[in-house]
């Protein structure tokens, strides 16, 4: 049985990964699940410089999900490099380093640096978090921005580029097409939706940043749409998520059109989740007696 | 730090609204360390997400316990369950107390309500005996003050409907017996964020070295949603740090309350 999956040059063992922002940077949960039983390790969006985040409440529940609005807080490239790297080195699976930036510039810079360290699986590039002023999303729902900057990081480095898609447009299709022609080698879709909660009590916006990010299971059927209109748009791979928390839920994203997979705010509640994922993708492969994981990928028998 | 799906022993409801929760878990019993956490899944996931953190309470031979206040539907559901039924839970978590060393600091501590229940472990292991100051709203809101006693610790309970002990707030009896004398003395405090904020102050005036245990809201329980952060003094100013990682316990004098708030 055959559950390895290619995103550009880069092999996964499986097409489980895990969310960016949902799992640190990795070392956090080494003692709770052997790592090297996931495709990969992604971790927290890193800029040049450290970020402190947003203020307090940062994250609040609400029915099927969790809102969020941490702010990308990370101690930047050097500061990833100096306390994270080591760890993440001596794993058997890939890393995959999330990035931003508030300048298309300061996308490229990373990224270049990221290069220059050697050893990287390969960079996705968050055009898409809600929950900053300057960068993020501004770049994911502009097609123009969103071209100059995979344009830019593809110039920057010749590791494979994985483009984060923001949920927050009308139709996903040309901004897949646009990453896709200025040469990302993946995409990631999506990221969380924007949205907001309040207390009815103290008439206040239950986050502190009043609007936030929505991840988890209700975010599922909106990721799995966004996935399949990507993949009519485009040929290169797809990495879905949102909401995954079994391995039925890691089908349906692989029959939309996903090659791979990320695990994301399960991480928070249940650390087994992407490796019982794997199990269950397994287990789907057998009973239904499918030999390659990767015929599962856009077999979607209904849709036009 | 362990992952388990571990059995309740017991589930005892001292009153309508405290209750305390025994588990047997040999493997994570003997790596609790004073101040330190759990972090327990109640409802199923089609009902919430969220695991809730507990301090951990008492920890003998196999088990470890923790004392909960009935509040809302994860631990209303929590009080419901029976011995036998099981529940998973990440535990050993975070940063707790730093346990006195021998002829060491008079420890003085300083509970609000069930945060009494994250300082009995202290108590325990402290060579030193010390003065447990004990505050809640109510006379039901002051908790397990018999096993305090039970170890030795004096015990001086304050209410602030005076329907127990003394009337008025924590700190008052705490700030007598620090104007008696400082000497020797650390304070170690958990319950509300207010009366910490109350504590570390007393403690930065009265030059005592002082440890809180911040209670936040919390998504992971590990370190990696970011959730659970207050300002702590950095290089440049100040930065974020995780309760549940750094913390819960922190020195008092890194705490930025002026960011805090």
């Amino acid at each position: 049985m055959n559950l390895s999956v290619q995103i550009g040059r880069l092999t996964l063992q499986n097409p489980v990964t895990v969310a960016s922002g949902t799992f640190g940077y990795g070392v956090e949960y080494a003692q709770l699940l052997d790592l090297n039983q996931l495709g990969a390790v992604t971790v927290k969006g890193i800029r040049l410089n450290p970020v402190r985040g947003n203020p307090t409440p940062r994250t609040v529940e609400v029915t099927s999900g969790l809102l969020n609005a941490i702010g990308l807080q990370g101690p930047g490239v050097d500061g990833f490099i100096k306390k994270y790297w080591p760890f993440l080195k001596t794993l058997k699976v890939p890393t995959i380093i999330n990035i931003w930036g508030t300048t298309v510039e300061e996308y490229a810079e990373v990224a270049r640096r990221f290069d220059a360290l050697g050893g990287v699986g390969a960079l996705e590039l968050n055009v898409s978090c809600p929950n900053i002023k300057e960068g993020g999303a501004q770049f994911g729902t502009d097609c123009q921005l969103l071209s100059q900057v995979v344009a830019a990081c593809r110039r920057a480095t010749t590791l494979p580029l994985i483009t984060k898609l923001s949920p927050n447009v009308v139709s996903i299709a040309p901004y897949a097409q646009a990453a896709e022609d200025a040469g990302s080698d993946a995409l990631s879709i999506t990221n969380s939706v924007p949205a907001m909660a309040i207390d009815i009590e103290t008439r206040l916006p239950r986050l502190a940043n009043v609007t936030g990010g929505l991840t988890g299971p209700c975010l599922k059927p909106i990721a799995i749409k966004l996935v399949w209109e990507a993949a009519k748009a485009v040929k290169i791979p797809i990495l879905g998520m949102g909401g995954i928390q079994s391995g039925a839920d890691a089908i349906e994203f692989l029959m939309a059109g996903s090659t791979a997979v990320a695990v994301g705010t399960a991480n928070f509640y249940e650390p087994q989740t992407a490796l019982q994922v794997v199990a269950g993708i397994r287990e789907f492969m057998r009973r239904k007696g499918i030999q390659d994981v990767r015929e599962i990928t856009g077999s979607l028998q209904a849709g036009k | 730090m362990l992952e388990q799906t571990v059995p309740i022993l017991s589930n005892e409801h001292d009153t309508d609204l405290y209750s305390r929760l025994v588990l047997h878990a040999p493997q994570i019993a003997p790596l609790v360390q004073p101040g330190q956490f759990a972090h327990v899944r109640i409802l199923p996931l089609k009902e919430a997400l969220l695991r809730r953190p507990f301090s951990i309470f008492q920890v003998a031979g196999d088990a470890f316990s923790i004392l909960y206040k009935t509040v809302g539907q994860g631990t209303g559901r929590l009080a419901r369950m029976r011995s036998g039924e099981e529940l998973s839970v990440i535990a050993p978590l975070g940063h707790g107390f730093t346990v006195p060393k021998p002829g060491g600091e008079i420890p003085l501590l300083v509970a609000g309500g069930y945060g009494m229940a994250a300082m009995y472990l202290l108590a325990q292991r402290s060579p030193q005996k010390g003065i447990v100051f004990a505050g809640g709203r109510r006379r039901v809101d002051i908790l397990c003050e018999d096993e305090f006693r039970a170890l030795g610790w004096e015990v001086r309970v304050t209410t602030e409907d005076g329907s127990h002990g003394e009337q008025g707030l924590v700190t008052q009896p705490l700030l007598a017996e620090l104007r008696r004398t400082t000497a020797g003395r650390k304070l170690f405090a958990c319950g509300p964020t207010p009366m910490l904020k109350a504590v570390g102050k007393i403690a930065e005036e009265l030059h005592v070295p002082a440890e809180l245990s911040m209670d936040e809201h919390m998504c992971c329980g590990v370190g990696v949603c970011l959730t659970c952060v207050i300002p702590v003094k950095a290089r440049d100013g100040w930065e974020y740090e995780r309760t549940c990682t750094e913390g819960p316990v922190f020195d008092a004098r890194q705490i930025v309350w002026e960011v805090a708030e």
